[in-house]
């Protein structure tokens, strides 16, 4: 199929950037998002122009690197997926598809469709971990009794690949969905427990101050997640905040 | 606790808390207007004592309408806030894809409900305080002294298809606040609502029937006067 792309190309932070048009032909419905993209890269560096930069690693849904605002949502049309399990037989020959990096403050764009979201890293060091003495007589995790219900809730918080989709989508761009699986998934278990308190704390400051906005429980979040986190972590995170300050 | 409600989960709370207030309030409210419909007696009986009471006078109504400020303010900063975290906007953004449009609308039925509450004020309230505190006539009678005034200044209110058109319209605004909010504010305190049907069905019927009940008194006194 033949297809007109509107790409947001930004040189650097600086740069104030703008939409450019493009055509790719000949795309076949089987390729992925970022072959398609990749195509377009091969015919700009042909002709020597500046390839469109964007991020990606894994290219099957699991390292979150891969970015875009697709059509007005992150990650495309589809859902469950991330841009590179997108597949272009979402879109019909002729279509005009725009394409944007994920906006928000607390993630600066670097070049074209590639933002920064560090900020992520941030609130995950500031607690999304467990202190564990490695002496040599570490208790096996396998020998801790845990319910199947609390295992496969924190389970499910525990599949956020951290792609920033959450925070793209929300027209607060707030990050309470991130957030809200990273604390989940340690609150749930008997090994999250110690920490439990200084982690809800932490991370929601380091949350607060990088910049995001506030959740309004529009849920775009949980629609446009790839791993399909629910809304139900951003109300344990608040209830874990909850039980932290009293 | 003071640096949990300067958090933003902190506040989410607080918001939470105020819509709970003023949710409760709707209700009390909208069973006395009720009461309108049935039975004037009743009525005036139930006004007489809400407006004299001393708790629903000095306790209740400052807490009213501190609620109903801090949730307006609150509101305003909260939309301003989340506003400033995405300097750049969208080139195409296609929200309906994942939201509902009362979610992502808050700011604007919360404006059409501030414009009704300046009108109710200044038709109800304003009048109400100016007899009570400033006449100092807390005996609730008509200026004949023949019975109690609350029904008659309700109905003479209702009279002007203007202001039954405004107070559809309001109304309507109020419904769809209420829409998303009912069960937001229930999420906000981490309840979860998340994946209770039964949650999300008790809230929009409330969120429907409520204003709808309004709505009805206003008409039904529009068209018996
Ligand atoms: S919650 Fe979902 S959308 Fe947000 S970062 Fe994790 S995987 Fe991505
Ligand atoms: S490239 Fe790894 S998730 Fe898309």
């Amino acid at each position: 199929m033949n297809l007109t792309l509107k790409i947001w190309r930004q040189a650097d932070a600086n740069d104030k950037g703008k939409m450019v048009d493009y055509k790719v032909t000949e795309i076949s419905e089987h390729m992925s998002f970022l072959e398609m993209m990749d195509v377009l890269n091969e015919q700009l560096v042909n002709s020597g122009k500046e390839p469109v930069a964007f991020d990606h690693d894994c290219r099957e849904g699991i390292c979150g690197m891969c970015s875009m605002y697709i059509n007005g949502e992150a990650h495309g049309p589809d859902r469950g997926v991330t841009t590179c399990q997108l597949h272009m037989r979402m879109f019909k020959d002729g279509d005009t598809i725009t394409i944007e990096p994920f906006r928000a403050k607390a993630f600066p764009v670097i070049k074209d469709l590639v933002v920064d979201r560090s900020a992520f890293d941030r609130i995950q060091h500031a607690g999304g971990y467990i202190s564990v003495n490695t002496s040599g007589n570490t208790q096996d995790a396998n020998s801790i009794p845990i319910s199947k219900h609390a295992a496969d809730e924190a389970m499910d918080a525990a599949t956020c690949i951290g792609c920033g989709a959450c925070v793209a989508s929300c027209k607060n761009a707030s990050a309470m969905l991130f957030v809200g699986a990273k604390v989940s998934q340690y609150a749930l278990l008997p090994q999250g427990q110690i920490e439990a308190a200084d982690r809800v704390r932490n991370m929601v400051a380091q949350m607060d101050l990088e910049g995001f906005g506030n959740c309004t429980n529009t849920g775009a979040c949980e629609v446009e997640c790839p791993k399909g986190i629910s809304l139900e972590n951003i109300a344990r995170m608040n209830r874990e905040l909850l039980k932290a300050n009293i | 606790m003071s640096g949990f409600f300067k958090s933003s989960i902190g506040r989410k709370y607080a918001m939470a808390l105020s819509a709970f207030f003023l949710m409760f309030f709707l209700l009390q409210h909208l069973a006395i207007n009720l009461l309108s419909v049935f039975s004037a007696n009743a009525f005036n009986e139930a006004s007489h004592f809400m407006g004299t009471f001393w708790a629903v006078q000095y306790v209740l109504q400052p807490v009213l309408i501190f609620g109903v400020i801090y949730h307006f303010v609150m509101g305003f900063i909260l939309e301003i806030k989340n506003r400033n975290a995405r300097a750049v906007k969208y080139a195409k953004n296609n929200g309906a894809a994942n939201s509902s449009w009362m979610s992502r609308n808050m700011i604007y039925s919360g404006l059409a409900i501030l414009a009704f509450l300046v009108l109710h004020f200044i038709d109800f309230w304003l009048p109400e305080i100016n007899t009570k505190y400033i006449q100092g006539d807390m005996s609730g009678l008509l200026a004949d002294g023949e019975g109690f005034r609350y029904y008659e200044e309700l109905t003479h209110k209702f009279v002007s298809p203007i202001r039954v058109g405004a107070y559809i319209i309001a109304f309507v605004f109020l419904s769809l606040h209420l829409q998303h909010g009912f069960n937001s504010a229930f999420q906000s305190v981490g309840a979860p609502v998340g994946r209770k049907k039964v949650m999300k069905n008790i809230g929009k019927a409330y969120a429907i029937l409520v204003p709808l009940g309004f709505v009805l008194i206003a008409l039904y006194h529009h068209f018996n006067h």
